[in-house]
């Protein structure tokens, strides 16, 4: 009796335990098998050595994709968090009407990134969105045309990125914000201290984890990003807003290059664990003060 | 009419006795009228005793079949029929094998009736082992006709000619060339490039053979040349667009041309328009024929009412019923050269012309742009370079260097 009381929630968490091994960690063990094959169609198990990691680092699309990678979350997380921060700040001053106002900015994240990535195509088109109009009340001189110009293309993956996440980043902080001990906040009050410095010295700082948790957050919606792109611009203008996830799909479904598509899957995950890796670090370390 | 009723007596008195030939067929004709072509099979099919398992697979053009047929294949349970095309028919043979159906292909001479180019894609080191559907002509130029006859322009024949149609549509406001910026669709207008500048034997060269000098090439960097010249005449919405909706700017008057394969036409003809009234049918500036054939291969399965299913099929599908009931719908023509062609349009009858003309002297080609020339790598990266230069400044130079770059890296 006493054993199956120590052992039973060793059996209850085994299947979904095991279930974990195999389908994420077996199967990045694969990819990771599958990226050192010279496998096409369909896969190979003869390894091959670095083949598929020197034809990916020599493709110019992949560039373009890893260069992609970083102006697109470098901005995209910048932005989100310095708009969401700003929102929550201007919501967290007792206004009226606020619950209203707070679910107005969420919304966008309760909408699929296809139906944004989808709107924003039309918004932006040149012939039909916001040059259109704004040339339609006489100034025909306006241009507004980023969705159609290579350079410019993948700031309006960032834009629409921006608007859907920024109102997500908003919540967090106004929870933050709430979650900070009034009982500071008047002290500095009464002491005649102004309320931007009320932010910028006691406040913010004591937000440290939520500003790591957006961040976490945006960085892997960023990674990830994949939906929006296929939506809004399918990678072009050519495969000026291509992601790695975007040229991953691409070399894996419609090209029959499976090695392809394995090394690039292992470098987005070397991506991805050189931010996580030092933030899990950070978290799980015991804590100095206890 | 002894031998029917006694053909038809043997038939019904062996029914019972033969194993019912089965087929589940992997395919993405979800679309209005190529779902009405699938079922003509279907019907035909079922006619003669077969039972069918229909698994249309949605999307991608075709990628999301292919991921399907990948799955079924590596659990062991590959699809009785599927339709496959080009180059990948022999990729997927090399991976898994496919059914040998030279039987049935011998029985009825499929070797006469097929272009000698096209039947070679039905082959497997020697061995039938796909059947061909259909024959889309890539290199089509569409015009309407009321925005020609107005400017007094005539469906040009050389690129110089339709240069000089583009600038004169331009002055005159008009739109020269309806596009869609997708990346299939700026690799059809390159690919009618190539063989318009360059003739069908620089085209196998550099598209088929891949041939590095070729793709160097000072013809290679006038066709980019050419199509920098294009970019010039594609309006400023073209981002992304769909080919139909390219199509409907031809027959609304917002465009004066659009490059595109037959498929085009069904747009045409779905609103009504008729060809040589209200729009005009041409073959790309240059000689030459570029084919995108749809074709089914079968795998290797055991279970002998899975084999009938496959050769019933197969038969079925190059009948000459068939082949003009599907093609009729689709807007093709047939594969088989044997087939009346009474009831298809002009265009139709024109493609079938050039195609016989085509398989005669050489320049019957197969499309890169739409998977019948190279496996998928190394057509992927000759696109990457063709779309990164037509939406950018690129040089010519620069884009041959990356071109041959590409291939290289893709072998």
């Amino acid at each position: 009796m006493e054993w199956l009381e120590r052992n039973v929630p060793k059996f209850v968490l085994a299947p979904s335990f095991v279930a974990i091994l195999v389908f994420v960690y077996g199967f990045i063990a694969w990819t990771a098998w599958i990226s050192f094959t010279k496998s096409r169609l369909m896969p190979r198990y003869e390894l091959d050595g670095i083949g598929q990691y020197e034809r990916l680092f020599a493709a110019p699309r992949w560039d373009v994709a890893m260069n992609n990678l970083f102006i697109f979350g470098g901005l995209f997380i910048v932005i989100s968090m310095v708009i969401g921060l700003m929102l929550a700040i201007f919501l967290d001053q007792k206004i009226r009407a606020e619950g209203v106002l707070r679910t107005v900015y969420l919304y966008p994240m309760a909408l699929s990134l296809i139906v944004t990535g989808t709107a924003w195509k039309w918004i932006l088109n040149p012939g039909l969105g916001i040059q259109a109009a704004v040339r339609s009340w006489g100034f025909e001189n306006f241009t507004f045309d980023w969705l159609i110009r290579p350079e410019m293309a993948i700031y309006t993956i960032v834009l629409a990125a921006v608007w859907q996440a920024s109102g997500f980043v908003m919540a967090l902080f106004l929870a933050g914000l709430r979650s900070v001990d009034t009982e500071i906040i008047r002290a500095a009050q009464v002491d005649g201290i102004p309320t931007h410095r009320i932010y910028s010295a006691i406040i913010i700082p004591t937000m440290a984890p939520i500003f790591l948790s957006a961040f976490i957050v945006l960085a892997h919606l960023a990674i990830k990003a994949f939906d929006l792109v296929i939506a809004l611009t399918n990678g072009g203008p050519g495969y000026a807003t291509d992601l790695p996830a975007t040229y991953m799909y691409a070399m894996a479904f419609s090209r029959g290059d499976l090695g392809q598509a394995a090394s690039s899957a292992m470098i987005m995950m070397g991506v991805i664990f050189a931010i996580v890796v030092p933030y899990l670090y950070s978290e799980l370390r015991p804590r100095r003060d206890q | 009419m002894k031998s029917v009723l006694a053909a038809s007596t043997a038939v019904m008195l062996a029914g019972p006795v033969m194993a019912e030939p089965t087929a589940e067929v992997l395919h993405w004709w979800t679309s209005g009228g190529e779902a009405k072509s699938v079922a003509v099979l279907q019907e035909q099919f079922a006619a003669e005793g077969g039972t069918w398992t229909d698994m249309p697979v949605a999307g991608g053009g075709g990628d999301a079949a292919m991921t399907a047929l990948r799955a079924r294949v590596l659990s062991g349970n590959a699809p009785t029929a599927v339709q496959l095309k080009g180059p990948a028919i022999q990729e997927w043979y090399e991976e898994t094998g496919l059914a040998d159906i030279g039987s049935v292909a011998e029985a009825n001479n499929w070797a006469e009736v097929l272009p000698a180019q096209i039947a070679e894609h039905m082959k497997c080191e020697g061995t039938w082992c796909a059947a061909p559907v259909n024959v889309h002509r890539v290199n089509w130029i569409w015009g309407n006709k009321q925005i020609l006859d107005e400017h007094g322009i005539a469906m040009p024949t050389t690129w110089e000619e339709f240069n000089a149609a583009a600038e004169k549509l331009q002055a005159a406001g008009v739109t020269p060339l309806a596009h869609g910026g997708q990346n299939w669709q700026d690799a059809t207008i390159f690919e009618t490039v190539v063989l318009g500048l360059g003739g069908p034997e620089f085209y196998q060269q550099a598209l088929v053979d891949l041939d590095p000098e070729a793709l160097t090439s000072d013809t290679m960097k006038q066709v980019f040349d050419q199509m920098r010249t294009i970019r010039g005449y594609v309006d400023d919405n073209f981002s992304g667009r769909d080919w139909n909706l390219a199509t409907a700017m031809v027959m609304n008057g917002e465009a004066a041309f659009q490059i595109m394969g037959d498929w085009a036409k069904g747009e045409f003809l779905a609103a009504g328009k008729e060809p040589g009234v209200d729009f005009v049918c041409a073959q790309t500036p240059g000689e030459g024929f570029l084919y995108n054939v749809d074709s089914f291969a079968f795998f290797e399965l055991d279970g002998e009412e899975k084999q009938q299913g496959q050769e019933l099929l197969a038969k079925l599908i190059m009948g000459p019923e068939f082949q003009k009931t599907f093609n009729l719908n689709k807007g093709s023509i047939p594969a088989r050269t044997d087939v009346a062609l009474d009831d298809f349009d002009d265009c139709a009858k024109k493609s079938s012309e050039a195609m016989n003309a085509g398989a005669e002297d050489g320049s019957l080609l197969p499309s890169y742009a739409h998977g019948m020339a190279l496996r998928g790598a190394p057509a992927g990266a000759i696109t990457d370079v063709v779309t990164a230069h037509f939406n950018s400044d690129m040089s010519s130079e620069d884009a041959v260097q990356q071109l041959a770059d590409a291939v290289a890296n893709a072998m």
